[in-house]
C-alpha cells in the first residue's frame, strides 16, 4: 500500500557539512551577546540560591537549605502539577488546531497575505492587554463573553468558580497562540514539493493518507519549533494570568512563575526565590533536552 | 482531513479570534462610566477622546517612542549577530557546534522572571539603567537564540551550491553574502525580524524592570494607568489598540516575504 509515499528514501537529500574550527568565528558574536545576559545573571541567581539574605549587608551562607526547602513545600508542589496540566492541555489543543487552521489557508489565493497577517494579529498585543482584554471580555456582569454564556443557561463566572477560571486561561492561551502554530504550519505545508502530491495522486492515496504520509513528516521540523516554543512559554507564562485572575481564585491558577514572583519581588526572599528558580530552569531544560534528543535520535534514524 | 472541513475550521477560529478583538475595539470607542455601566454589544455613544488623550498626553506618546526606539535596536543587533552564526551553523561543523545551538535554546527557555533582579544589577552596574540599549540587550536574550533557530533552518535550505557557483565565477566571499546569500534569503530575514519585533514589543517584564522614568516603555505606562487613576478600560483599551498598529506595519512589508520565507524554510 502507498509504495511511493512510504519509501522515505528518495528526494532524500543530505547535506554535506565540512569540518572547520574556524566557523567559531561566526558565532562568537552571538556567543557574546547572549553570554552576555544569561552567565552573569544566571550566576548572580546561584549565588543567592545558597544564601539567607536579609539585606545586602548581612546574608549568611546556608548551603541546600532552601532547595530542600522548595522541595519540600507543599504549594511549589502543587503550583508545579498545575503548570503540568495547564502546559499539556494548550499543547493538546493548539497544536492540531493550529495545523487543522493552517490546512483551511488556501496556498495560491490573492487573500493570502491578508489571512496571514489577520492571524498574526493576537501575536502582536503585548501580554498585559491580552490579559486586559480577556478580564473585560469575559466578565460575567459587563463582558460579551460572559454575558453570551450566561445568557445561553450557563452559570458562568471565572472570579469565582476555578474550573471556568481554568477554563478562560485555556481559552485565552489558545486565543493568543494557536496562530503561530498556524504560521508555522502553514510556512511548512507551503514548502513541500509538488511531486509529493503527484506520488500521492498515483498511489490513489485518499485526503487522510496524504496527510499522513505526505503532510505529517514533512511538517515534523516546524511542529518541532512549534512544540518547543509552546512549551517554554507556557512555562513560563506570567502576565497574562496576573492580569486575568491574579492566580485565583484561592491557588487554583497560580502557576510557577507566579509563585516565584510573589516569592522574590513581593516578599523579597531572595535566597528561597532563587533555589526555586534553579530547580525551575533545571525542570524545563530536562524537559527540552528530553524532546530535542528524541527529535534528534529519530532524525538519524 | 477534508479541505473543507479545514476551512471551516478557519473560519470558525477567525470568528473566535475576531471577538476578543471587536470588543478591544468597541471598549476603546466608550467612556469608562459606558463600559462598567450596563452591558451592550455595541458602543451606546462612541467617542475617540480616548484616543484623543493619547496623542496629546506627552506620557502616552513619549512611551510609545520609547518601546520602538528598544524594539528597533533589539531587532538591528539580534539581526546582525544572527545572520552570520546561523550561516556557520547551516554551513560546517565545528567544535561543539551541537553542544552551542543547545545552548543558545537554553536562554530561550529561562522565565524572565528568574532573572529579574540580577537583570537589574547587572545593568545598574554598567550604567545602562534606564536606557533603551539596557530593555534591547536584555530582550536578546531571547530573540538572539531564537533569530539563530529560524534562520539557521532557512539557511540549510539553500543549496551549497550557490556557494561554490559564487566561488567559481572569482567572487570574494564578502561579495557573495552581501549579494548573493542574503538577497536569496531576505523572505528568511523578514520573517525573523518579524519574529524578534513580535517578541521584543510584547514582552513586560523586563522592559518594565530595566527602565527607569526617563525611558517608560508604552506596556509599562499601561499598567501604571490601571492602579493610579482607578481603571480607566477604555483609556487602556485604546492604547491596547493603538499598541497593535506598529506589530500589522511590520507584517504587512514582510507580509510577501512571509508566505515566501515561510516557504522557504527547511521542513524536514
Amino acid at each position: 500500500m502507498l509504495p511511493l509515499l512510504t519509501n522515505k528514501r528518495w528526494l532524500k537529500v543530505t547535506a554535506f557539512k565540512p569540518h572547520n574550527n574556524r566557523a567559531w568565528l561566526g558565532v562568537l558574536p552571538v556567543f557574546l551577546i547572549v553570554g552576555f545576559s544569561a552567565v552573569i545573571p544566571l550566576m548572580t541567581v546561584v549565588n543567592y540560591s545558597v544564601q539567607d539574605i536579609l539585606d545586602f549587608n548581612s546574608r549568611f551562607f546556608v548551603g541546600f537549605q532552601w532547595y530542600r526547602d522548595t522541595l519540600n513545600d507543599a504549594r511549589f508542589v502543587d503550583a508545579f502539577i498545575r503548570q503540568i496540566g495547564f502546559s499539556a492541555t494548550v499543547l493538546a489543543v493548539e497544536i492540531p488546531l493550529g495545523i487543522a487552521v493552517a490546512k483551511g489557508i488556501s496556498k495560491t489565493s490573492r487573500m493570502t497575505p491578508i489571512v496571514l497577517v489577520l492571524l498574526a494579529l493576537p501575536l502582536l498585543i503585548p501580554w498585559n492587554v491580552v490579559g486586559t482584554i480577556w478580564l473585560m471580555f469575559a466578565r460575567p456582569d459587563i463582558g460579551l463573553l460572559g454575558v453570551l454564556i450566561n445568557a445561553a443557561g450557563f452559570s458562568y463566572n471565572y472570579t469565582a468558580d476555578p474550573l471556568h477560571a481554568w477554563l478562560t486561561l485555556v481559552a485565552m492561551d489558545v486565543w493568543h497562540w494557536t496562530s503561530l502554530v498556524a504560521l508555522l504550519s502553514f510556512a511548512g505545508l507551503t514548502s513541500i514539493p509538488a511531486p509529493y502530491y503527484q506520488a500521492a495522486e498515483l498511489d490513489g492515496a485518499r485526503a487522510w493518507q496524504v496527510f499522513r504520509y505526505v503532510e505529517l513528516p514533512r511538517l515534523r521540523g516546524v511542529l518541532v519549533i512549534a512544540v518547543l516554543l509552546r512549551l517554554m512559554d507556557s512555562f513560563m507564562i506570567y502576565t497574562e494570568p496576573f492580569v486575568l485572575t491574579g492566580g485565583g481564585p484561592g491557588n487554583s491558577t497560580t502557576f510557577l512563575t507566579q509563585y516565584l514572583a510573589t516569592m522574590a519581588v513581593g516578599q523579597f526572599d531572595l535566597g528561597p526565590a532563587a533555589a526555586f528558580s534553579v530547580l525551575y530552569f533545571l525542570f524545563i531544560l530536562l524537559f527540552c533536552w528530553l524532546f530535542y534528543t528524541m527529535v534528534m535520535r529519530n532524525d538519524e534514524r | 482531513m477534508n479541505v473543507n472541513v479545514s476551512r471551516w475550521i478557519l473560519v470558525a477560529y477567525g470568528l473566535y479570534l475576531f471577538l476578543p478583538l471587536y470588543w478591544l475595539m468597541s471598549m476603546a470607542l466608550r467612556t469608562n462610566a459606558d463600559i462598567v455601566g450596563e452591558f451592550s454589544v455595541f458602543p451606546v455613544a462612541p467617542t475617540l477622546a480616548n484616543f484623543r488623550e493619547i496623542f496629546v498626553n506627552p506620557v502616552w506618546y513619549q512611551a510609545f517612542g520609547n518601546s520602538l526606539s528598544y524594539v528597533a535596536i533589539n531587532t538591528l543587533i539580534s539581526l546582525a549577530v544572527a545572520i552570520p552564526a546561523a550561516y556557520v551553523f547551516s554551513r560546517y561543523r565545528f567544535l561543539g557546534d551541537k553542544q552551542l545551538f543547545f545552548w543558545l535554546l537554553t536562554n530561550r527557555m529561562a522565565p524572565p522572571a528568574v532573572f529579574l533582579l540580577p537583570f537589574f544589577q547587572l545593568y545598574s552596574a554598567i550604567g545602562l539603567f534606564d536606557t533603551p540599549l539596557a530593555v534591547a540587550l536584555a530582550h536578546c536574550l531571547f530573540t538572539v537564540p531564537l533569530s539563530v533557530w529560524i534562520l539557521e533552518g532557512f539557511f540549510s535550505g539553500v543549496p551549497t551550491e550557490l556557494d561554490e557557483m559564487a566561488q567559481m565565477d572569482g567572487h570574494s566571499f564578502i561579495y557573495y553574502f552581501f549579494r548573493v546569500f542574503l538577497p536569496v534569503n531576505r523572505g528568511a530575514i523578514g520573517v525573523t525580524l518579524f519574529f524578534c519585533f513580535m517578541f521584543s514589543w510584547v514582552e513586560l517584564l523586563l522592559a518594565r524592570t530595566l527602565s527607569g522614568a526617563e525611558t517608560k516603555p508604552i506596556v509599562v505606562v499601561m499598567t501604571r494607568t490601571v492602579s493610579a487613576s482607578g481603571l480607566d478600560w477604555g483609556l487602556l483599551a485604546a492604547a491596547g489598540v493603538l499598541t497593535v498598529i506598529p506589530g500589522v506595519l511590520v507584517v504587512w512589508f514582510v507580509r510577501k516575504h512571509l508566505v515566501k520565507g515561510f516557504a522557504l524554510g527547511r521542513v524536514s
